[in-house]
């Protein structure tokens, strides 16, 4: 059973158009790589996923539920976007942690404020709070940061706010957790720390899609590779058939300087 | 000098009560103007065509025009155009006109301050909390609305620092504030007259009340450096 069915998505800003007939189909704890140069398309696809944007067309099947599908319903209401996106989880590119608050609320916050409308939230608001506190905790221990709990991200290095940021992602338990290129503005050595603890998810069975340029990562990691080149799904495989056999001239070429490495 | 001694009781006490209601204008022009500033704020950047071109138009007319024709506008037009003096005469009328025209006034110079600390924030604030399925107006509470304040808080403390002095204006309705106070000794109070000290001495109010609202506000300032 697909966990995520995605097909014949497509996206246009005004008259460009940004996503071309995408389909592809990720199994429970699978993780899917993105790869392709700037402007292929990447984030535009996850950012429709986690319906930052909508899709014109298509249909989005999470758990074999229809969540998106551009033949019935082109439009969907504010309610139905955030319901929606609790499925998934997106840790950015520039993190986007909230400055005002510590390591632990930025893990926190969202799920305290769910809480408010929980209908026992009044008569058992302290347990409920205590709970969300001590899954934050846990989460920040399981990212190594049980050190930073209570500091605030301009205090924190890059590779430290990425780490809290996937935590973030984490605390909401969504059942698919996208990556958009989570290394792309950090240097070598904080990547590494952050690859570290996608890989650990891995370990742990936790269902990712990841838009990354980190090749050798996206190669290890990855159950599918999917190479995107003008808003097209151009390569769909095992990283085996994308990386070592790719089909198309344009993959050849983009792996070419990787490849060589 | 010793007549100068002599007045002096007479003169302070004619002056403290008009900063009192110096004072009362800038509180209320204060309470008033912020929410309405913010409501404006919203207004103005709204996605609906026809309500941000209200709210501009009204941007437009109220920086564009003296605060001193407003209060001037707001007070006699209704008298004096519509036959309907819906002030009165009394102090009370006057201070009700004054804080009408100084609250719409400040709210729309607020408003344009309040759109540049909203606009400034990144949208990547507004995504993440998007994507942690928080509503907009969760958004806006517990993730914009510091950092708005933040940012703000230095053009607010010069449009506070404004205010104080600004309310000299509503002397041209006869509002009895300081320096109405201080001018009435040279037409002549409590037996003195021809005296222009007492209207000088005002500056010095004015000079104590920024002085402390300074601090206050820097102080504000200084709370709010804990994150970036």
């Amino acid at each position: 059973m697909a966990i995520l069915k995605v097909e014949h998505l497509s996206k246009s800003f005004g008259s460009t158009k940004v996503l071309k007939d995408i389909c592809f189909s990720l199994e429970k704890s699978e993780i899917l790589s993105i790869i392709g140069s700037s402007g292929s398309g990447k984030t535009t696809l996850l950012r429709c996923l986690n319906f930052l944007e909508t899709p014109n067309n298509g249909i989005i099947l999470v758990n074999e539920k229809e969540v998106f599908n551009g033949k019935t319903q082109k439009t969907l209401t504010e309610s139905q976007k955030k319901e929606n996106r609790l499925h998934f989880g997106l840790v950015f590119q520039s993190f986007n942690l909230f400055p005002q608050y510590t390591a632990l609320e930025n893990v926190t916050l969202a799920r305290k404020l769910a809480a408010k409308k929980e209908k026992d939230y009044k008569s058992r608001k302290k347990e409920i709070l205590q709970e969300i506190e001590e899954e934050g905790i846990q989460l920040l221990k399981q990212m190594g940061l049980e050190h930073r709990m209570h500091q605030y991200p301009h205090q924190l290095s890059g590779g430290q706010c990425q780490r809290v940021a996937i935590a973030r992602a984490l605390a909401l338990k969504p059942d698919i957790l996208c990556f958009d290129e989570p290394t792309s503005a950090l240097d070598p050595e904080l990547t590494g720390e952050v690859l570290k603890v996608i890989k650990e998810l891995a370990e742990q069975k936790m269902t990712m899609v990841i838009v990354t340029h980190e090749m050798a990562f996206a190669k290890d990691v990855s159950d599918k590779v999917i190479f995107m080149d003008n808003g097209v799904v151009l390569e769909y495989g095992s990283p085996e058939e994308v990386f070592d056999n790719p089909k198309e001239e344009r993959t050849k070429q983009f792996l070419g300087r990787f490849i060589n490495e | 000098m010793e007549t100068f001694l002599q007045q002096l009781p007479t003169v302070l006490h004619a002056l403290n009560i008009g900063f009192l209601q110096t004072l009362k204008l800038f509180i209320a022009t204060l309470v008033g103007a912020i929410p309405l500033g913010l409501l404006i704020c919203f207004g103005s950047t709204s996605k609906y065509k026809i309500i941000s071109g209200f709210f501009n138009i009204i941007i437009w007319i109220v920086r564009g025009t003296p605060l001193m024709i407003q209060l001037l506008i707001i007070y006699y037009f209704p008298g004096l155009v519509l036959h309907n003096p819906v002030w009165g005469g009394s102090e009370t009328g006057r201070f009700m006109a004054s804080a009408l025209a100084f609250i719409v006034n400040y709210a729309c110079y607020f408003s344009e301050i309040f759109r540049g600390g909203i606009q400034g924030i990144s949208v990547g604030q507004d995504e993440a909390g998007l994507v942690l399925g928080m509503s907009k107006v969760e958004i806006f509470v517990h993730v914009k609305l510091l950092q708005m304040i933040k940012r703000i808080l230095p053009p607010m403390s010069n449009e506070i620092l404004t205010l104080v002095k600004d309310t000299s204006l509503a002397r041209i309705i006869a509002l009895q504030e300081v320096i109405w106070a201080g001018q009435s000794f040279m037409k002549g109070s409590q037996g003195i007259s021809g005296e222009i000290w007492p209207l000088f001495f005002t500056a010095f109010y004015y000079l104590v009340c920024n002085g402390i609202l300074t601090v206050v506000l820097n102080r504000l300032e200084k709370k709010l450096e804990f994150f970036r």
